[in-house]
């Protein structure tokens, strides 16, 4: 199942899903009331921009700003995965 | 990564429910319980461990007057912090000085969508308590999660059930059948489901999820007696959490007190790194060597690391056989006779009476 998502978007965490840093690895963790997502680090760069107020658009743009050659579709892929996940809610734009 | 990721401090077995199906030991130690101090210091080993979730839980951990100042300490510290709660206790005030405090998430239990039924199962005339505490939580914009246990007499208000928790706003349902351990077990013949109110349950849940799919999320956790393979148990016995007693006990698991022989150390004497990587309680059937067959050369053993070390010493006496509730245990005849008493009537049970702790 693929969740639907769009450039204009606003994604943020879902109520509940806060992201940390793992004080033994210094990994950038999603902790949520049954579980913990170690993200690796393109992705925590990702997660750390969806603050409901970017549009998906502007987030690729952000991330591109720390990395070169950030496709979209990867962006969006991983977004949609947590969205899969229950750990992002989209916020129709 | 070897290392623990939650700990289930269990603050008091203190609770005002009397659950047919509480998983609390029927008896159990007349210790006096960890002080706040005491708990400070179990949060700072655990973070030192590595632990990243915090659950709070009992009994009702609304017991202790101390558990705002716990939870603000956690919360500094780092952890992501459930409180796991009956509600009763929960008014808007607390709530409130709870949130401050920096609670991440409510888990509160509900025992039916049906008012006296819910009460029968509770022992007490709770229920809108209960509801009023959900509303509480999510007045404050706390996540909220609704957790019911599922047993022969809730299991065909799946429906309802959804509903109540949509209405009441919660962010998740959980939909957990009944664990056989404590209460759980002794009452089992009341509790069991036949495997027709488990397969028509299933159908309630895809159409409860297909109702309330952009608002609600609903888990669901099988009946592990009607299952082909046995359930991972805590994600394989002191491999991702720890458990603390009231009175200072750590367990790989809420059931393993019972299983005998297995020393178990107390955080009021052994550091928690000390036990966490040493203690024969948490060594003991850690990794697979502890395995039998069928275990020892099955694929999933990675997957479900044989099940459960509790039910197999609570169903055959050796904690090292296969848990009985896989088809391929030798001992699985010992599910399926009790599978024999599962049905849908209305038999009485055993409520869960309240320890005389200090």
């Amino acid at each position: 199942m693929t969740a639907p998502l769009s450039l204009t978007d606003r994604p943020q965490l879902r109520r509940g899903v806060r992201a940390a840093t793992d004080p033994l690895s210094d990994e950038t963790v999603l902790l949520f009331p049954e579980g913990v997502l170690i993200l690796n680090e393109t992705a925590a760069v990702v997660v750390r921009q969806c603050d409901g107020c970017l549009s998906v658009a502007e987030v690729v743009q952000a991330v591109g700003e720390v990395y070169d050659g950030v496709a979209v579709e990867d962006v969006m892929s991983l977004l949609r995965d947590l969205i899969t996940q229950n750990l992002l809610v989209a916020n129709r734009g | 990564m070897d290392r623990p990721l939650g700990l289930l401090a269990e603050l008091t077995y203190k609770c005002p429910l009397h659950c047919p199906y509480c998983s609390n030991p029927l008896t159990v130690p007349q210790a006096a319980e960890l002080t706040l101090d005491e708990w400070y210091r179990v949060l700072i080993e655990a973070r030192q461990l590595g632990v990243l979730q915090l659950h709070l839980t009992g009994g009702e951990p609304l017991a202790r007057p101390d558990l705002t100042p716990l939870v603000a300490r956690a919360r500094d510290l780092g952890f992501y912090v459930s409180l796991v709660t009956s509600g009763v206790g929960l008014d808007l005030q607390r709530a409130r000085e709870l949130a401050s405090a920096g609670l991440d998430h409510v888990q509160l239990s509900i025992q039916d969508a049906d008012r006296i039924s819910a009460d029968e199962v509770a022992g007490a005339r709770v229920f809108n308590r209960k509801l009023a505490a959900a509303r509480a939580v999510t007045a404050l914009e706390l996540p909220l999660t609704v957790n019911v246990v599922l047993h022969r007499g809730n299991i065909g208000r799946i429906g309802p059930i959804a509903d109540l928790a949509a209405e009441l706003g919660a962010d998740r349902l959980e939909l957990a059948h009944t664990q056989y351990y404590g209460w759980g077990l002794l009452n089992r013949s009341a509790l069991l489901p036949t495997r027709d109110q488990v397969a028509t349950a299933e159908q309630a849940v895809a159409r409860a999820r297909a109702t309330h799919d952009d608002t609600l999320e609903i888990l669901y956790v099988v009946a592990d007696y009607y299952e082909a393979y046995p359930k991972p148990c805590m994600h394989g016995w002191g491999r991702r959490h720890i458990v603390i007693a009231p009175d200072g006990r750590a367990l790989p698991c809420p059931a393993a007190a019972q299983i005998a022989g297995l020393g178990i150390d107390n955080v009021r004497e052994r550091s928690l790194s000390a036990i966490w990587h040493h203690s024969p309680t948490f060594t003991r059937f850690r990794g697979y060597d502890w395995m039998h067959e069928p275990c020892r050369s099955c694929p999933l053993k990675e997957t479900d690391f044989g099940g459960c070390r509790c039910q197999a010493f609570q169903l055959t006496g050796d904690a090292a056989r296969a848990d009985p509730a896989c088809q391929l245990s030798p001992d699985h005849h010992l599910v399926e006779a009790a599978l024999q008493v599962a049905g849908p009537l209305h038999q009485p049970w055993h409520p869960r009476s309240n320890p005389s702790v200090s």
